[in-house]
């Protein structure tokens, strides 16, 4: 390859991911917002309303807030390690996006293992905590970050195994593949959500733990600890642990529309709706999604830890594991099995 | 080529160093992240081979799983390194001698394969070309169907090191009170509260 094709190559990457970024970053700003206006709605409050037309640059004001305050680093704390901490946070969480396809074509890289590619970046990112909370050098960063890590840890389990019986359905590990097998002539109930309801329902709350939503958000659970291993944390280190953990809720909310809601697809597969740009129907399902995550956390109490872990380990476990089993099993005997057919 | 090579040195050397680090640096928190440096470092050799699917899978297990658990234990023990280095000649002779013999069986396997590349050939399955089918699918075709059983064998071992290790670190605690989830469930208002008259200046 010519030396300037090489430089051609990396030059149209690189504005691709740019321009993902600063969309996905625009759009988790008004996420964050309508997620504290649908909080403060449920319970009969205006939430931000100031900064802006109806607070709508909340966001960007919380941002200079953040950005401009003065970083604090604890004397005791191993330096390196506790600003590497949320900048991996962050990074990796952003990372991911580089294989989501908003629509036919539109994923920066397209490679064959997208599902696992996520996978394996969002298991990566308890080390972002795990260090935050070490690096800090102080017990109540350290414990929080040991209750995450293991929060993290259990639920990535059944989110692997729901993740499975998609493959199995799909036949396929590319993200854009799973998207097209879901394309049938029944429009919104050929998706995967309707046959593998279950999976979703587990998909749905093991994402919320996966991220420490509430109402699994142990770890920062403010009414009862301090910030978890956050404790330790000001200004923008603090910012990169909050927008690396909406950017993993965001990734998820992608990842469930992408496997159960058909990602870039209409849900009524005939003309005038079909006429829509893909990537508002996904940008539409993802925030469908992040509704959903945002009504949790006003509606629902949060968990005390030994229920988390029981529900994890053995109910969502066993649960997952007994559904790969009959999905494989029904898909071998009905012939429907992806290479069968 | 050019930037394949590059890619190749980048990665070799970082994993090379890093796994130089893990042995050489002074605090084992260290270590085990120089460690989870090298897993990533030789995921990415795994890319460049074009072998994705174990790519991913070893940043999956080891980087994900494995090595949590070690920073874990590593964080939680307080483990003395420097006392542990003590007795590093002592230990020499041993570790020398085993670091010899992989070394041996290194040269072996990867000689023949160097002297006579049809040898290996002739003794695993045929792979088949990466435009034909991905290397996932490929992996998929051989465990599932020529190796089934050494896979179940290997799935049955890991079983029973799981059941192993639970019932070593099993203890049946007692006085310990514990929420029964289906008894607390099926408790209703009427077994739960308990209404009763009290008699004045007397009490129950």
């Amino acid at each position: 390859m010519e030396f300037g094709d090489i430089f051609l190559a990396v030059a149209i990457m690189l504005g691709k991911s740019l321009l993902m970024l600063v969309a996905l970053l625009v759009f988790i700003a008004y996420a964050l917002y309508a997620d504290r206006k649908v909080w403060a709605a449920v319970q009969l409050r205006r939430g931000p309303n100031v900064v802006g037309p109806w607070g709508l640059l909340q966001s960007f004001a919380d941002l200079l807030k953040f950005v401009l305050k003065e970083p604090v680093i604890p004397s005791s704390a191993n330096k390196g390690m506790f600003l590497l901490a949320p900048l991996l946070m962050c990074t990796l969480s952003l990372a991911a996006w580089a294989v989501i396809p908003l629509n036919a074509g539109w994923a920066i890289a397209d490679i064959n293992v997208g599902v696992l590619y996520i996978f394996a970046i969002s298991s990566l990112g308890v080390y972002g905590v795990i260090m935050g909370g070490w690096a800090s050098n102080s017990k109540y960063p350290f414990l929080g970050a040991l209750r995450s890590a293991a929060q993290m840890v259990s639920y990535e389990v059944s989110i692997g195994f729901v993740i499975v019986t998609v493959l199995m359905c799909a036949g396929t590990l590319n993200l854009s593949a799973i998207v097209e097998s879901q394309n049938t002539a029944l429009g919104i109930l050929g998706w995967y959500w309707l046959p593998l309801f279950p999976m979703f329902v587990i998909f749905f709350i093991s994402a919320m733990a996966e991220t420490n939503r509430p109402p699994f958000d142990l770890p920062e659970a403010e009414s009862e600890l301090v910030a978890g291993y956050m404790v330790e944390y000001s200004s923008t280190p603090y910012l990169l642990f909050m927008l690396g953990e909406y950017v993993a809720i965001m990734t998820m909310c992608a990842l469930g529309t992408i496997l159960f809601l058909g990602g870039w697809l209409s849900p009524i597969p005939f003309a005038p709706f079909t006429w829509v740009p893909g990537v508002i129907w996904f940008v539409l399902k993802a925030s469908f999604l992040f509704l959903l995550i945002a009504m949790v956390k006003a509606l629902v109490p949060r968990y005390r830890y030994d229920q988390l872990m029981r529900l994890g380990w053995k109910v969502f476990l066993p649960l997952s594991l007994a559904m790969v089993v009959i999905v494989a099993g029904v898909l071998m005997l009905t012939g429907t099995a992806p290479g069968m057919r | 080529m050019t930037v394949t090579a590059a890619f190749f040195y980048l990665f070799a050397t970082i994993t090379v160093a890093s796994g130089f680090m893990v042995i050489a640096s002074r605090n084992p928190v260290q270590s085990v992240l120089f460690l989870i440096l090298a897993f990533v470092n030789a995921a990415g050799l795994f890319l460049m081979m074009g072998a994705e699917f174990l790519a991913m899978i070893l940043v999956i297990v080891y980087v994900g799983a494995v090595a949590v658990l070690f920073l874990f234990v590593v964080m939680m023990l307080d483990v003395d390194f420097a006392e542990l280095r003590q007795g590093f000649l002592q230990y020499l002779p041993v570790g020398g001698l085993i670091g010899i013999v992989f070394l041996l069986e290194l040269v072996l396997v990867i000689g023949t394969y160097v002297v006579d590349p049809g040898l290996i050939r002739t003794s695993a399955v045929p792979i088949p070309p990466a435009e034909v089918v991905t290397n996932t699918e490929a992996l998929g075709l051989v465990l599932y169907t020529r190796y089934f059983y050494f896979f179940q064998a290997a799935g049955l071992i890991l079983l029973v090191a799981m059941i192993g290790a639970i019932v070593l670190t099993l203890r049946e605690r007692v006085g310990v009170r514990r929420q029964d989830i289906s008894k607390q469930n099926a408790r209703t208002q009427e077994t739960a509260v308990e209404v009763r008259k009290v008699p004045f200046r007397q009490g129950i």
